[in-house]
């Protein structure tokens, strides 16, 4: 570390506004740090002040030190300097929140204690004003002999001398005076750091007096055998023979101090009064108000995603058309025309078309959240989800993967319990997300054709299959929380912030984040996935006879559209006729009837080429697989193929049933439809061939970015392959049941 | 002297004790719910569980089973 360089660690309450700190600091010179082993999640900025360099940590939001899980001992062992591959920070900054100080001084307090030199920012003192509430940042500065700085994040007030201070601060290096804890607690605490020596320093002998079964005990007690519990309990029983009972000791002494510091330093009515966010409250948590509320924004948010994006989905879509259009004018016939315009062109941009609905949704749950209705959400909620095995939190994650499981599952970080959490990970793929949108589509429009039902009817079945997650969702996790995850149920403290008009740059910079990460996932996972079924189902390519079987065919749709002049013209050209030949066209015959055998013969070829192709091959072998579920090769072939994502069943239908896709699937549906036409199974049950296709892909995991993120989040291979076998058995019992209950419903 | 969780919504109380599994009680703490401080009871889910309270200006959302481990006594 140069001396130029110093590095500053970001902690604070949730809601105290430390990520409008930190981007305002930092801009957009950000990063994401990770951590191996944990889900911590850190972003990393920096800002120059001089010739010198601040880099900033921003440590996940907590209200304590006091670590209840491996994730929390990660951020706190970075305060300490004790993670390998970080540096330890020079100076730590804590955010405080002015409206509500004494509560957010309790964790500034645990800070005093790292050894390091505190600064600390108090935030929206603006919106504390409003409330008449006046703090004065010099008796407080004065009291706890550390800076205290009035900053406004949101608008930029109060950086400049905030940034000044954390210089002087790392200059200087001293440390603050801690808080005078119990002296009862301070001599266990120099006892038990004599006893266990080096591997211990007082910061964290005292957090493993104060933190009951904590993660702080946990670790080391698998570290250094089950004596050090035994020892605690001791510690603990004489600490409360000698009047300092833990937890309470802890609180009570910090909370003495900043109540005695807050009542010299800050100013406020003696009468609360009532605020915005009591008005606000007052009605979105009421019984009979906040659940229409609820039920009122679920609603508005289900039709944006609908019915707003439509004209720019249908803006994608045009624009896919016209680029295949354009490739296909500019390329001859053959293997790299086919692959770009029925794989890759087809295939990503049937993908991307999603964009728009994710970007709404995400623009959503980030106002939701940003301005803190999310937790009322979760407050309303948490009967119903606890019931089935889950919590009030699990209800974000959940509506997020509606959108998509992969943010949904980020999501469950907030989720303490870890019983809970992977619950709520097992079952996320499970909810309706935008890919299936085009495989329902598909189906529907292929049994309730839109010129004989209408969009009510069609909309209607939509809406039952989502519901197929919706019910399947809870069920599994109730199953879950029965048998593999079994355990005490968890705590449900949770901070109802106060309200806040969201910031329009927050919600931009989430949008643009998750939007970017999904087209990164159309133009990686999804056409790669394209342009391996392309491949499968091209190669072999050579018919016995010598001829391509794209070319043979291409040559005999040649014929079959050619009028009667060019047929005549072909057959008096002698190689042509002895080309025609070799195609087994008998060429004395009329021309009427050698285009007709043609036009067969075309069809035919083609069938023939995807038929004898490697997935092909593989699709027939597994055909008695697929035929409880009523389905014919190809169906399971489009399966198959869509196992690492399942937006590409559309592509491979495409070109299982060699269409381009465009004009809004419709010729796509008709050549599906003309051909289970001629089976005896899928003609006569149409209605239960489709309905199994569509349970099949709602409860089947075909989607490798969802299983890679599951183990990203539960760090094990065992969770991710458990999620996939479960979901594809349920998959496939599902659509069986469908299938042949079906059949004798619609005989 | 009654659990917090029998309050109804608009109900100030002054918090007596508090008692049960450390790691509730402890969280409790940091969030500011100590002896003798006063809470109000703001609202009571759709399903009656869990209940919204305040102390200071900190709104927690706490289960009935939770807020059951907090006593209080009526103001």
């Amino acid at each position: 570390m140069t001396p130029n360089t110093i590095t500053v660690a970001l902690v604070g309450n949730p809601n105290a506004g430390k990520s409008t700190l930190f981007n305002a600091l930092s801009g957009l010179r950000q990063q994401v740090g990770n951590y191996p082993g944990v889900t911590v999640e850190m972003k990393k900025g920096h800002f120059t002040v001089g010739d010198i360099r601040v880099n900033l940590i921003d440590l996940p939001g907590t209200y304590s030190l006091a670590a209840r899980s491996p994730d929390e001992l990660v951020a706190v062992d970075l305060l300490l300097g004790r993670l390998p591959d970080e540096p330890a920070p020079d100076v730590v900054l804590s955010i405080v929140d002015a409206s509500n100080l004494d509560r957010h001084l309790y964790l500034t307090t645990q800070l005093l204690e790292l050894g390091k030199p505190v600064v600390v920012a108090v935030n929206m003192v603006d919106l504390a004003a409003t409330q008449g509430i006046g703090v004065d940042c010099a008796a407080l500065s004065r009291d706890f002999g550390i800076p205290f700085l009035p900053v406004q994040a949101n608008r930029g007030v109060g950086l400049d001398v905030l940034q000044e201070k954390l210089l002087e601060a790392a200059k200087s290096g001293t440390a603050p005076e801690p808080l005078a804890l119990p002296a009862a607690l301070e001599h266990e605490t120099t006892r038990l750091v004599v006893k266990l020596g080096t591997a211990v320093s007082p910061f964290q002998a005292r957090r493993l007096i104060l933190d009951v079964n904590g993660a702080t005990e946990q670790w080391f007690v698998a570290k250094l055998g089950d004596g050090l519990s035994q020892s605690l309990g001791e510690i603990r029983a004489r600490l409360a023979a000698a009047g300092c009972p833990v937890p309470a000791v802890e609180a009570r002494t910090r909370f003495a101090r900043i109540r005695e510091v807050v009542a010299k330093c800050v100013s406020k009515p003696t009468i609360r009064p009532v605020n915005r966010t009591d008005r606000i409250d007052r009605v979105l948590t009421h019984r009979l108000w906040g659940s229409l509320f609820f039920f009122a924004v679920l609603f508005l948010v289900f039709v944006s995603i609908f019915w707003a994006a439509k004209p720019l989905m249908d803006l994608i879509d045009q624009a896919t058309k016209w680029l295949s259009s354009l490739v296909e004018g500019a390329m001859p016939v053959g293997p790299l025309r086919s692959l770009i315009t029925s794989g890759i062109i087809a295939g990503v941009g049937g993908v991307l078309k999603f964009l728009p609905q994710i970007l709404i949704l995400f623009a959503f749950i980030a106002v939701l959240e940003d301005c803190g209705y999310m937790a009322r959400a979760a407050f309303l909620m948490d009967r119903i989800m606890s019931r089935c095995g889950l919590s009030g939190k699990s209800f974000i994650p959940l509506l997020s993967s509606v959108a998509c499981a992969i943010p949904g599952i980020m999501a469950t970080r907030v989720i303490e319990n870890r019983r809970d959490r992977l619950a709520t990970i097992l079952v996320a793929p499970l909810i309706s997300c935008s890919a299936r949108l085009p495989v329902y589509g598909l189906m529907i429009s292929l049994f309730l054709p839109a010129e004989i039902y209408s969009a009510l009817t069609q909309g209607l079945m939509l809406f039952g299959m989502y519901m197929v997650g919706f019910i399947a969702a809870p069920v599994v996790s109730l199953v879950l929380r029965k048998t593999l995850l079994r355990g005490e149920r968890s705590l449900f403290v949770m901070e109802l912030p106060a309200y806040k008009r969201p910031s329009p740059p927050m919600i931009l910079r989430r949008v643009i984040d998750a939007g970017w990460s999904f087209v990164r996932r159309a133009g990686t996972v999804i056409l790669a996935t394209m342009i391996l079924v392309w491949a499968a189902l091209y190669f072999p390519h050579n018919s016995p006879d010598g001829f391509g079987f794209d070319e043979r065919a291409e040559v005999l749709s040649d014929v079959a559209k050619s009028t009667d002049d060019d047929v005549r013209d072909k057959l008096g050209d002698k190689p042509i006729e002895s080309e025609l030949a070799k195609l087994g066209l008998d060429v004395t015959k009329p021309p009427e009837e050698i285009r007709e055998e043609a036009g067969k013969r075309a069809r035919a070829t083609k069938a023939e080429h995807q038929r004898q192709s490697y997935l092909g091959r593989t699709g027939r072998a597994l055909e008695p697989v697929f035929e409880p579920l009523g389905w014919d090769w190809r169906i399971g072939v489009a399966a198959l193929a869509s196992f690492p994502a399942r937006e590409v069943i559309v592509g491979t239908m495409a070109i299982l049933y060699e269409v381009e896709v465009d004009e809004n699937n419709d010729p796509l549906v008709s050549a599906i439809r003309a051909d289970w036409d001629t089976s005896s199974v899928r003609g006569r049950h149409r209605i239960p061939v489709a309905l199994s296709v569509m349970v099949f892909f709602a409860l089947c995991c075909q989607c490798a970015s969802t299983l890679a993120v599951i183990h990203r989040e539960t760090r094990s291979w065992l969770w991710p392959t458990f999620t996939f076998v479960y979901m594809t058995v349920l998959a496939y019992a599902g659509a069986f049941v469908v299938f042949q209950v079906g059949r004798l419903i619609w005989n | 002297m009654i659990p917090l969780s029998t309050l109804k919504p608009g109900q100030h109380a002054r918090v007596e004790s508090l008692a049960g599994e450390p790691a509730l009680i402890q969280r409790l703490y940091e969030f500011g719910l100590l002896e003798g401080e006063d809470v109000e009871m703001l609202a009571v889910a759709p399903l009656g569980d869990p209940v919204e309270i305040r102390i200071g200006n900190t709104r927690l959302s706490l289960r009935i089973r939770e807020a059951a481990c907090v006593t209080v006594s009526l103001l």
